[in-house]
């Protein structure tokens, strides 16, 4: 099977690729990427905005006309919570997979906190093969830092990344004791795979459900301080310095943490971050009406925490943008502020929001922004994705800058409707996703 | 002036504020009269939500509806189906069902009566959520000082105690700034919360530095912490460093009135020779809730001109 993507413009900056040209795929592997035309005679031409016939995509031939649009490598989430196994009615790998290809991603790093964690080969192994019965995006699991998740013996990090985990993490939980933590990322480091933190003294932030501040002095809710999650960046970065072993700092949010990691990375130290798109764009300001859906770990900042990381995006201190996606059944978001669970989906609704809102209204280049939803996340982690070079597999994103849409979470393919941008109307979407050289999303619609 | 929810004074103007004090005082009439009962509310439902234990605030709100005439319906976690396990969806529907003009709203937690009036039609006050709001708390008080102080413009107020974990503080200081005043608040660093000064407030840790040349003082209630990290060490020590005491009458102004919205700790956040003396007011606090209370339903389920029940 071929397919051909034809004049769009092809920005890689992994590969330091920007151009107006075609890329030519056959049997799932880039054939050829050139700024030169490719013979397309006998295939048959989609064009996006106009209806499709299914039959077309089964076509041996096929033509995308990428004219005026962006042509990216397959974008890559190293942070999304697809809650299966232990709690499937808020998502499935497969309705996870589906949002993450619907929403323009092509790979997808899931956090180990289901029940039971992924803190063994067999809970690895499971994973990843209910991922492979659904084609829709390439699945990397991440494995516990302890058994159970619990903080206190080491989960089976050799035997986990023998069966194809690209990290640990006790994402949801922090590794409160340092000696754990320590002998985590030195043990690690004979397995290749990443250590991620997830910054955040759980006795500071004991209670809270809101960023500390005059937002949340004025609405009365429980405050969890900025210092609980730099107090742990801190802490991280210190044992990646004693260790010598790299750290990824998962969702920093705020301009505190971020300095922090800037020193580390002008130290020399093997120090990479990632921010989420809610942390790009609201500020605790979202709270004041107390709906669940803005109660989110660590708590939406402010204006200042945004600038910071925005600027962080820029210079480089920031790798990646990580959606955090954690979908909650409607059920468990129904509830007062304390008692809801933290978590915002972000799949099927980031790359609109960073488009229109950092791109379009804060004028980060497209370029920037494509690096960290591409090559930025998957060096952090050390996958091989997110450029697009000859004899590679073929996961493609492309983007119409132009296109409005408005986020609906009733749309959504993900089970999770948890998500503050709600109404927003945007400037900006995916249109194709291309997973392994295979259509999987057009115009918003998955295909398979 | 028509609004659908009573939740908090941060969505109140002064003129509102204003409106509900001078009905309130009409209301305080009726409970002067022998018959202290008229007919406004006849017919009308009204559901008493108590998700914590209140036997004041709720008693008050039953006087204040039993007095208009409504039928008062009293829920309480302990005695209805209705439990923290329940969504708020199902929540709204269950109470929908049974066909509530109001509903009152006391809720451990900030913001449940504000997600709960979103899913109603009928109208919703709240009764305290929290360490929020309790606005007919601020209410009760404003009208207090009115007619003690008379002026509620350029009148200092101080307010003493837990003030993070108060709803009563909060409410008062936005009612307060609304009208004018002068705030200042005391307690231990551990008890104020962050930036509160930005709610336009002095801050100190000095009860004599609070309470001097202050018209108004006013005492909150102190709780034994049963927190993992607690604020303070003891109520011994709390009392001793912190409490309105006796030796403190002297930095007083001789007119300056006493507050506190109840129960009283005695020997705890005041001593009893302060509470029960002279200047204390708070007898008057527990009178104006019942009137202001009724003005608020008044206000909410009135259809006719909100003065004419006065005579
Ligand atoms: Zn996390």
């Amino acid at each position: 099977m071929k397919l051909v993507i034809k004049g769009g413009r092809i920005i890689s900056p992994g590969d330091g690729i920007d151009l107006v040209g075609d890329i030519q795929i056959e049997n799932g592997v880039i054939k050829r990427l050139s700024d030169s035309q490719t013979d397309t005679e006998g295939a048959d031409v989609l064009k996006l905005g106009e209806s499709i016939d299914e039959s077309t995509l089964n076509k041996e031939f096929i033509v995308i006309d990428a004219t005026g649009l962006i042509v990216a490598p397959g974008f890559v989430d190293i942070h999304v919570h697809f809650r299966e196994p232990g709690y499937e009615d808020a998502e499935t790998i497969e309705t996870g997979m589906m949002a993450a290809a619907a929403g323009g991603f092509t790979s997808v790093v899931t956090m180990p906190n289901t029940n039971p964690a992924i803190d063994n080969q067999s809970q690895a192994l499971f994973v990843l093969s209910e991922a492979k019965k659904h084609g829709y995006v390439h699945v990397f699991p991440a494995g516990a830092i302890t058994l159970g998740r619990k903080g206190k013996a080491l989960a089976s990090i050799g035997e986990m990344a023998e069966a194809g985990i690209v990290a640990i993490t006790d994402d949801g939980d922090c590794v409160m004791d340092g000696m754990v933590m320590r002998r985590a990322l030195e043990y690690s480091s004979s397995f290749g795979v990443k250590v991620i933190s997830h910054s955040e003294d759980k006795t500071l932030a004991a209670g809270g459900a809101m960023n500390e501040g005059i937002v949340s002095t004025t609405l009365g809710l429980p405050p969890i301080p900025p210092q609980a999650e730099t107090i742990m960046v801190f802490r991280d970065i210190a044992l990646c310095e004693l260790t010598g072993v790299p750290v990824h700092i998962a969702h920093v949010s705020t301009a505190k943490s971020l300095d922090l990691v800037r020193q580390a990375k002008a130290a020399g130290l093997n120090v990479t971050a990632e921010v989420a798109p809610h942390h790009l764009t609201l500020t605790d300001e979202a709270v004041a009406e107390y709906d669940t859906n803005t109660k989110v770990n660590p708590p939406l900042r402010t204006q200042a925490d945004i600038d910071a990381l925005i600027e962080g995006l820029i210079d480089g201190t920031l790798d990646a943008i990580a959606t955090d996606h954690a979908p909650h059944t409607s059920t468990d978001k129904s509830r007062d502020y304390i008692s809801a669970p933290f978590g915002i989906v972000g799949l099927e609704s980031a790359v609109p929001v960073c488009l229109d809102r950092l791109h379009h209204k804060k004028g980060l280049p497209i370029e920037i922004l494509i690096e960290k939803l591409t090559v930025g996340p998957a060096r952090a982690i050390g996958m091989q994705k997110g450029t697009l070079r000859e004899g590679e597999i073929a996961d493609i994103t492309i983007l119409d800058l132009q296109k409005e849409v408005t986020i609906d979470p009733s749309n959504f393919h993900s089970k999770g409707k948890n998500c503050p941008f709600a109404g927003w109307s945007l400037t900006g979407a995916p249109v194709v996703t291309i997973t392994a050289g295979k259509i999987k999303m057009m115009d918003g619609k998955l295909v398979c | 002036m028509k609004r659908k929810d009573i939740l908090g004074i941060a969505g109140l103007s002064p003129v509102e504020i204003s409106v509900i004090l001078d009905l309130a005082e009409s209301t305080k009439g009726i409970n002067e009269r022998t018959v202290k009962k008229v007919p406004t509310l006849r017919g009308r439902t009204v559901i008493n939500l108590f998700f914590e234990t209140s036997t004041r605030t709720r008693l008050s709100f039953e006087i204040a509806q039993k007095r208009l005439s409504a039928d008062t319906v009293n829920f309480s976690v302990s005695t209805s189906s209705i439990s923290k396990g329940e969504t708020l969806v199902d929540t709204a529907k269950n109470l929908a069902a049974m066909g509530p003009s109001v509903v009152v709203i006391r809720h451990g937690v900030a913001g449940f009566p504000h997600q709960l009036a979103q899913l109603m039609q009928a109208s919703v006050i709240n009764a305290g959520d929290g360490f929020h709001e309790h606005p007919t708390q601020a209410l009760l008080d404003l009208m207090t000082m009115r007619e003690k102080k008379k002026e509620i413009e350029g009148l200092k107020v101080a307010i003493l105690g837990d003030i993070a974990r108060s709803r009563v503080a909060r409410s008062n200081i936005l009612c307060l700034k609304k009208m004018g005043a002068f705030v200042k608040v005391m307690g231990p660093r551990s008890m104020l919360p962050f930036d509160i000064q930005k709610m336009g407030v002095d801050v100190t840790s000095s009860v004599q530095e609070a309470i001097e040349g202050a018209d108004v003082v006013m005492a909150l209630r102190i709780q034994a912490e049963r927190d993992m990290a607690p604020r303070f060490p003891s109520l011994r020590e709390y009392n001793r460093y912190f409490g309105l005491k006796t030796k403190h009458l002297k930095y007083l102004k001789p007119d300056c009135i006493i507050m506190h919205p109840g129960p009283i700790n005695r020997g705890v956040e005041i001593d009893p020779e302060v509470a029960d003396g002279p200047l204390s007011v708070i007898l008057e606090q527990v009178k104006n809730g019942v009137a202001i209370r009724m003005a608020v339903l008044l206000l909410l389920l009135g259809g006719r001109s909100i003065y004419e029940i006065g005579d």
